[in-house]
């Protein structure tokens, strides 16, 4: 690895420099540590960082290795987490005001994971608020920049993560995906993220948003990395009723997996208009990647697609305006001074604790759970999302994963949406009807834009099979050569 | 005019399973403030849900128990509210799909058998424990105890089927002990393992249309359930013979007055937004599960008094007496069956010791010992309950006892000749009368005989010694 | 689709939102358009579609019912906005 720096090692690269003793997790995790401390001012990802505990950890993982003692495929490396899960005597806010300084008494399981793999934590990361955004514009921490233009947003919710990964102040990251938020930024950065198949990966200690959505995944510099971070996370969970017991097959093996013969999918409904020019072009660049090691392209069509985006916008607000009511300022977080009586603590509590677009989908939620609106919104969209799920069952009976955009556009401007809900929520057109599915998603960089901005593809497959997605990503990935890491320096 | 009046009750039945219902925290009571939490329970950000099983299957065999079909889907769905005593700001319970569905309770009474409906069973969480300090203490405050959050609760919920208070408290009592012989609830109701709520309505005899109905809530027991419900009836009624209207409304019971008292204006138009708990997936039941719980339920009390009343000859009263309690009927049928007393004194005996029967302290050995003595004339009945009392403080063998405090009693009559011809011999005067027509002076001599003996002579015995003497 | 502001009120209290005057008006309005876009699923026939309520398919997984206290009630109570002793302490009730 001579002439590239360390932060631009890929994951793989430093954990076998650690495990061959190349490198000792101190001075790498030093290393990161300090690039944090030049990069972060301009990019704002950690919430939380934490000097002291990653050094103490690295120490720990260098004497266990010294010791002959290796934890995991992470021993050593330093990691960080979108500041969604639960980390035990580590502040954990979910990028709100509400939680004020919220210490957990627990371990999300991801959490539990990633350390008994050996990662070295460095910190927190920035998000949107309760992960409701697609630009991490929501935080009350302030927005997060992306690192390939400052001053553009780096995507959303995992903004923080995925802008981390691609400025290299992190080997890799857990976001979450309740709606495209581990995909949508990672294309917008041009790093991999994955959202695995719905109860492939524990939500417990992950701070709930929209619970039969949300999935916890990997945010990597590479497809492989990507492959061994899901590996270390994936797994049944006695605690989340929803996780689901299957195998956990060997993702890394898989991303070396021959794509000769794959049927790749390409719904007409995403190459539609609205879709900006430059990412038509590397989408199809994408395509022509997978088709020069022998796979083939079968246009195919999800009829229901055009209603996803509304599908969405009833069953997650609705699961999220009860997800959140626990926030009442009775036993945790932020309560608001004044007032009398405990209506009044508890409205005057959520009203300052929580920022615009949380207030805003909590009212959504809430009026299409409400008497009378029921049928006509929630339960309406139930029945969709079944019609939506049964257009990914018709279509992989025919091809093997589906390619699409993962964004409308490269990343666009701080400040450009943020006052526009409904063309926010646009964002997500294509990340959307994954998560109604349940189905895993993975968004590989593919190209850059005119204006130098990153851009990636969406590859869509079938209930747990994640392996076809990595095959098909890693082959994009090694027929597209692009930078590692965002041109950043201090 | 002559009026009818409809009821239905809510049963909420606190489940006897060790843990709670969606995390392992004990479920038991008495621990001190927030003691019994976890981050589950206290509903922490990131938390989620894991279903006890045991909940479920009480749940089942109670549905089984009540003639209930078990639906082969059922849906756990959230109830969204706010209060203090709520950590998540939603109850998980059940709500469009229940657990269990159309069953039925037998209840008799006046000589007659009445079949209550059951519309639905289903599981939910129970909430916290406020406590209103400023109530008394003149403070602004309220405290939070979550102990009680996520312990396993059960509603069941009868059709409107209920006509008169009496039967509102048949129901309530043999429910409570159906569910007390399942041992899925311990049924107390001063404690609140066993709630009840009431919906009432009043209609003219023979109209078919139900009246507005009020809510009842605030009973803790079975005679305030029959008290708040006589008073609820009698003040609809009031109402409407007043040419006014029944109010839909909450009103408590206050146990105090003896009156309902309205709830208006403390209550919030609820809008509780139940949808389906995307954190639970539904609970499915497979027939085999079923059927291998359904050969766990023991006999039902209803099957039992009639069993018992029929099998040994005893009055429905008494059989229903026994039958209160699985442990008492248990010990009653022991006894009878491993000595083959009379059944009738046994079932006396039984129902007089029942509290230390059932708590253990009394055996039904000790209970076959008493019957069989009696009935030999061994001891008297005064020395039989002596004897069962000092049973229960000591624990030792009745017949032990019996023997080493003397408290067998005279009942050979050759023995009991010289003490009689002694009492003749000292009392010649009453003898006389006696021999005169004084027939009243034989219990005279039984108790000088009775003196003598130092009450050790069975006094059947003496009587019958005496007659023969005197003559 | 025009939403009222006594709605938006009633939305609000329901949810507990203390929401400014400014606020609200702006809710109202996004509100409305999110609402009217959304509406758009009434164009699709669902006669005897199945809801989906949940991602997978598969019953509902139980716990043993076996007691195991958690153990740090400090834990539990260390975070509290306002506490008595080892209660979680709350404004009076006050009804309205």
């Amino acid at each position: 690895m001579a002439g590239i720096p360390v932060h631009a090692w890929t994951l793989l690269e430093a954990a076998r420099a650690i495990r061959e003793k190349e490198i000792s997790s101190r001075e790498l995790t030093r290393a990161l540590l300090s690039r944090i401390e030049r990069i972060d001012p301009q990019i704002r990802v950690y919430i939380t960082v934490l000097p002291e505990a990653a050094m103490q950890e690295a120490a720990a993982r260098d004497e266990e290795l010294a010791g002959g003692h290796l934890r995991g495929p992470l021993h050593g490396v330093p990691v960080a987490l979108k500041d969604i899960f639960c980390t035990k005597g580590i502040r954990t806010t979910c990028g709100s005001r509400i939680l004020g300084d919220f210490d957990p008494p627990y371990d999300a399981t991801v959490t539990k994971k990633i350390r008994e793999a050996g990662a070295v934590l460095l910190g927190k990361h920035n998000m949107d608020e309760f992960a409701m955004g697609s630009s991490t514009e929501t935080s009350w921490f302030g927005p997060t920049r992306n690192p390939w233009a400052t001053d553009r947003i780096p995507g959303g919710s995992s903004g923080g993560t995925s802008a981390a990964v691609a400025a290299g102040t992190c080997f890799a990251g857990v976001g979450t995906d309740t709606g495209g938020s581990i995909r949508q930024p990672a294309s917008l950065c041009g790093v991999v993220g994955m959202k695995p198949t719905y109860g492939r990966v524990s939500r417990y200690g992950m701070i709930a948003f929209a619970s039969s959505l949300d999935q916890a995944g990997p945010i990597a510099r590479s497809v492989p990395d990507a492959a061994v971070v899901l590996g270390v996370i994936a797994g049944h969970d006695r605690r989340d009723s929803t996780s689901v017991d299957i195998p956990v097959p060997d993702f890394l093996a898989a991303t070396g997996k021959d794509v000769k013969g794959m049927r790749i999918g390409l719904p007409r409904e995403y190459f539609a208009g609205g879709l900006d020019a430059s990412v038509r072009e590397v989408v199809e660049r994408a395509l022509k990647a997978l088709l020069s090691r022998g796979a083939e392209a079968v246009e195919i069509s999800l009829p229901h697609t055009e209603f996803a985006l509304s599908t969405y916008y009833i069953i997650a607000p609705a699961e999220a305006s009860s997800n959140l009511a626990r926030y009442d300022g009775v036993r945790y977080g932020f309560r608001a001074d004044g007032g009398t009586g405990l209506i009044e603590m508890m409205s005057r509590t959520r009203g300052e604790g929580f920022g615009a677009e949380v207030k805003r989908r909590i009212m959504i939620g809430t009026y299409v759970l409400s008497a009378g609106y029921y049928e006509a919104y929630y339960g309406k969209a139930q029945k969709v999302r079944t019609l939506l799920r049964r257009d990914f069952t018709e279509a992989f009976s025919g091809v093997d994963v589906i390619l699409t955009p993962t964004a409308p556009t490269p990343a666009f401007r701080i400040g450009e949406k943020v006052d526009d809900p409904l063309t926010m929520y646009l964002s997500d057109i294509y990340t959307i009807p994954c998560n109604l599915a349940g189905i895993p998603g993975i968004s590989v960089p593919c190209g850059m834009s005119p204006d130098g901005l990153p851009i990636g593809a969406q590859l869509l497959g079938r209930h747990f099979d994640e392996e076809a997605l990595f095959a098909a990503a890693a082959a994009i990935e090694r027929e597209i050569p692009l930078p590692r890491v965002a041109p950043l320096e201090g | 005019m002559a009026f009818e009046a409809v009821i239905g009750l809510e049963v909420h039945a606190q489940l006897a399973t060790e843990s709670k219902i969606f995390c392992p925290c004990p479920a038991k009571f008495g621990a001190a403030p927030n003691e019994n939490t976890c981050p589950v329970c206290t509903g922490m950000p990131g938390v989620l849900p894991v279903l006890n099983r045991r909940a479920v299957e009480f749940a089942i065999r109670t549905a089984l128990a009540t003639s209930c079909k078990v639906q082969e889907r059922s849906v756990f769905a959230r109830k969204n509210y706010f209060y203090p005593d709520l950590p998540k700001a939603y109850q998980i319970s059940q709500y469009e799909l229940p657990l269990a569905v159309s069953g039925h309770i037998d209840i008799e009474g006046n000589g007659t058998s009445r079949r209550i409906g059951i519309t639905r069973i289903h599981l939910e969480e129970d909430a916290g424990k406020l406590i209103h300090a400023g109530a008394f203490a003149g403070a602004q405050t309220s405290l939070a105890d979550l102990n009680r959050c996520s312990v396993p609760l059960m509603e069941i919920v009868s059709e409107p089927d209920i006509r008169t208070p009496e039967e509102g408290g048949a129901y309530l009592r043999r429910l409570r002990d159906i569910l007390v012989y399942l041992e899925v609830c311990d049924g107390n109701m001063e404690e609140g393992s066993f709630r009840c709520d009431a919906n009432v309505s009043v209609r003219p005899k023979g109209r078919k249309e139900f009246g507005t109905r009020t809510e009842l809530k605030n009973m803790n027991s079975f005679r305030n359930v029959e008290k708040a419900l006589e008073h609820e009836i009698r003040r609809q009624i009031g109402v409407i013979e007043d040419g006014d209207a029944v109010v839909q409304e909450t009103r408590l019971w206050d146990a105090d007055a003896g009156v309902t008292v309205s709830m208006r204006g403390k209550e919030e138009a609820h809008d509780y937004r139940y949808f389906p708990d995307p954190d639970l997936l539904p609970l499915h039941f497979d027939a085999a599960w079923v059927e291998e719980l359904r050969k766990t339920i023991p006999e039902l009390p209803g099957e039992k008094i009639a069993r018992l009343s029929s099998r040994y000859g005893i009055p429905r009263y008494d059989a229903e007496l026994l039958s209160s309690s699985r442990l008492l009927a248990d010990s009653f049928e022991t006894s009878v069956a491993a000595f083959g007393g009379n059944p009738k004194v046994t079932a006396n005996e039984c129902i007089q010791w029942k509290e230390a029967l059932v708590a253990g302290r009394l055996s039904p050995e000790t209970i076959a010992h008493v019957v069989e003595d009696r009935e030999t004339g061994t001891i008297s009945a005064t020395a039989s309950k002596t004897l069962v009392e000092i049973a229960i403080e000591t624990g030792k063998p009745v017949r032990q006892i019996r023997d080493e405090k003397g408290l067998t009693q005279v009942s050979d009559a050759g023995a009991l000749e010289a003490i009689v011809d002694k009492v003749i011999a000292g009392n010649p005067k009453e003898v006389a009368s006696y021999r005169a027509g004084k027939a009243g002076l034989l219990s005279f001599f039984v108790g000088q005989v009775m003196k003598e003996t130092r009450g050790k002579a069975n006094p059947r015995v003496v009587q019958e010694v005496l007659k023969a003497r005197l003559e | 689709m025009a939403i009222t502001r006594e709605e938006v009120l009633q939305v609000a209290r329901l949810a507990r939102l203390a929401l400014s005057s400014a606020e609200g008006e702006k809710i109202r309005e996004q509100l409305g358009g999110i609402l009217s876009y959304i509406r758009q699923l009434d164009r699709l026939d669902t006669t005897g579609v199945v809801p989906t309520s949940h991602a997978i398919e598969m019953g509902t997984p139980f716990r043993d019912d076996s007691a195991h206290p958690f153990g740090e009630k400090e834990e539990i109570l260390k975070n509290a906005p306002d506490r008595e002793e080892d209660f979680f302490r709350v404004p009076r009730i006050i009804e309205d």
